[in-house]
């Protein structure tokens, strides 16, 4: 899906971006990239977003590499992508819904089709209530929802998340992260970057970390069977809990109620 | 279609949760139309009166007392021929004495019955600053170098020379500098609405990124922006046009009676005026803030 071969972008002769970064990510893959601040993940994500140009290598997205996309085209590639940043980066002055829509109507969608996939998508975010809100009168969790569910309103191959929890509490955090997982279950590619450590450790997934522009780490997993959990068992993984409870003790939330939506 | 109604729907969505911004440029293409409004047909006023007061200009072309009919028809003939000349207006002894006699009867009747002057031509230049080589060509410099009329049968081709020179001047002073007050305005006038754009772009320009990292083509983007420019600059000009229109009707209409004052308020063309001042509060700020976009839209 992602692949990158000796990739090397410099801000100045003293910041180095990203050096030498070789990798591959696999269709499907949930990759966390993890490092201090300025350690690259963002360099790596913009580069991805074409955001800005390496200074050599190649990076290769679906087979495609991205030198060869005109500035015209920039826009067409990227909406194969979803993107969810720390600050959220909604429209103000648009409601959930038409934040959401507004994806779609990039893409030329009719208002058919707008009709039928906005009120889905925000639903399985557990946003349905919210439809007529403005971001301003959302919690920062909830605003990062509506993030989340404009980037993958299209369905994309590839969804990445940029520092996606920075600003959240940790059991909004873990709400985030179980939504993420979901979308990868359903068979996105999801690239995560964040300097929250401990969370990455606790999650088993592959880790690629930075630093100073470097990748120091590249773990497949550590060892663990992939894809193996529910999105229940996957949030206790989040919160450090020792076991799964296969019990829910609590009410389900809406969203765990619409868990096997995505589950093809 | 489709994509039109959305692009406008977007426009209308933006100038809604932009007041102030919306306001401003509003306000902006308003005062600019104002100014042209008032300023345009300022300027065609003092041209007008400038240009009457250069018609006026005359060379006359007085003939000899003793001159026959055929001169004076040789000498119209030749007149008519000469380069520089717009119209030969032909004012016969009697005439003249006529004319006279109405200005001034007192002094007339003491001449009684005798007629102290002569058949004239007057003649209008092309225009006022030509009056010096026409004069030239009326009286070719022979060999002594002093002019002399070109026919035997003129008496004397008089034109106040140096009252032309002025007349000439002082015009075209004003003139040059009423164009030069028009530009500064014009100026002015685009340096502000291009500034007003600029601003509200500027505060917006998040929202341009957000739409960019969405994967909105620039021409998706732009097109709702160009439209917001096309409706306010439309807005701004009605309302300006409105007040010009009462202001015409109230306060002009008013001053066509003092005929002094305005000269000539035919001068004025009200209709391509204001055909100008739509045309211009539309396309600059429709044209205005898409091309101020530009810079924002390079991600």
């Amino acid at each position: 899906m992602i692949e990158f071969r000796g990739v090397t972008k410099a801000y100045d002769n003293t910041t180095a971006g990203v050096h030498d970064a070789t990798f591959t990510v696999h269709r499907g893959e949930f990759l966390f990239l993890v490092g201090q601040t300025g350690a690259g993940k963002s360099t790596l994500m913009k580069l991805l977003l074409k955001e800005m140009e390496p200074d050599s290598g190649v990076i290769r997205v679906a087979g495609r590499d991205l030198s060869e996309i005109t500035h015209k085209k920039v826009p067409y590639y990227r909406r194969n992508l979803g993107v969810v940043f720390q600050d959220f980066k909604l429209l103000p002055n648009r409601t959930v819904y038409d934040n959401v829509a507004y994806a779609l109507q990039v893409t030329g969608a009719s208002r058919k089709q707008i009709r039928r996939q906005v009120p889905d998508i925000l639903r399985l975010t557990g946003l349905s209530t919210k439809l007529h809100n403005y971001p301003h009168q959302l919690s920062g969790g909830e605003q990062q929802r509506v993030s989340v569910a404009r980037a993958f309103v299209n369905h994309p191959p590839l969804l990445l998340a940029d520092e996606p929890t920075g600003n959240l509490d940790p059991d909004t955090t873990i709400g985030i992260m179980q939504l993420l997982y979901r979308i990868n279950k359903a068979g996105t590619t999801v690239v995560v970057a964040t300097h929250d450590e401990g969370m990455v450790n606790r999650m088993r997934r592959r880790v690629i970390e930075l630093q100073g522009g470097q990748i120091v780490r590249d773990e497949v997993a550590g060892g663990y069977g992939r894809d193996s959990e529910s999105t229940a068992e996957f949030g206790a993984l989040m919160r450090g809990e020792p076991s799964p409870t296969p019990q829910r003790l609590r009410q389900p939330s809406e969203a765990d109620l619409f868990d096997d939506a995505f589950a093809d | 279609m489709n994509r039109v109604s959305f692009f406008f729907k977007e426009a209308l969505r933006s100038i809604g949760r932009n007041p102030i911004p919306s306001f401003a440029a509003l306000m902006a293409v308003l005062i600019t139309v104002l100014v042209l409004g008032v300023f345009i047909p300022a300027v065609q006023l003092a041209n007008g009166a400038a240009d009457d007061v250069r018609s006026r200009v005359q060379v006359s072309v007085f003939m000899d007392k003793k001159a026959t009919k055929a001169d004076v028809a040789r000498v119209e003939q030749r007149l008519q021929r000469t380069e520089h000349v717009k119209s030969v207006k032909f004012v016969s002894k009697e005439q003249a004495l006529a004319e006279q006699k109405k200005q001034n009867p007192e002094a007339y009747a003491l001449l009684g019955k005798m007629n102290p002057l002569p058949d004239t031509f007057r003649i209008t230049p092309d225009s006022a600053g030509d009056t010096n080589s026409l004069l030239a060509s009326l009286m070719p410099k022979g060999t002594s170098g002093k002019g002399a009329p070109f026919d035997a049968a003129i008496g004397e081709v008089k034109a106040s020379k140096s009252e032309t020179n002025k007349i000439v001047k002082i015009t075209g002073a004003v003139k040059l500098s009423i164009g030069a007050l028009a530009l500064l305005l014009i100026v002015a006038s685009i340096l502000l609405i291009s500034n007003t754009i600029r601003l509200s772009l500027f505060s917006r320009r998040r929202e341009v990124e957000v739409m960019k990292l969405v994967g909105a083509t620039d021409s998706f983007i732009r097109w709702p922006f160009v439209i917001e420019g096309l409706i306010l600059g439309a807005m701004g000009g009605a309302v300006a046009i409105a007040m010009l229109a009462l202001a015409k009707v109230t306060i002009l209409s008013q001053l066509e009676g003092i005929a002094t004052l305005i000269s000539r308020p035919d001068m004025i063309a009200f209709g391509p005026l204001i055909g100008l001042l739509v045309l211009a509060s539309i396309g600059v700020s429709a044209a205005g803030s898409g091309l101020s976009l530009r810079r924002f839209l390079r991600v």
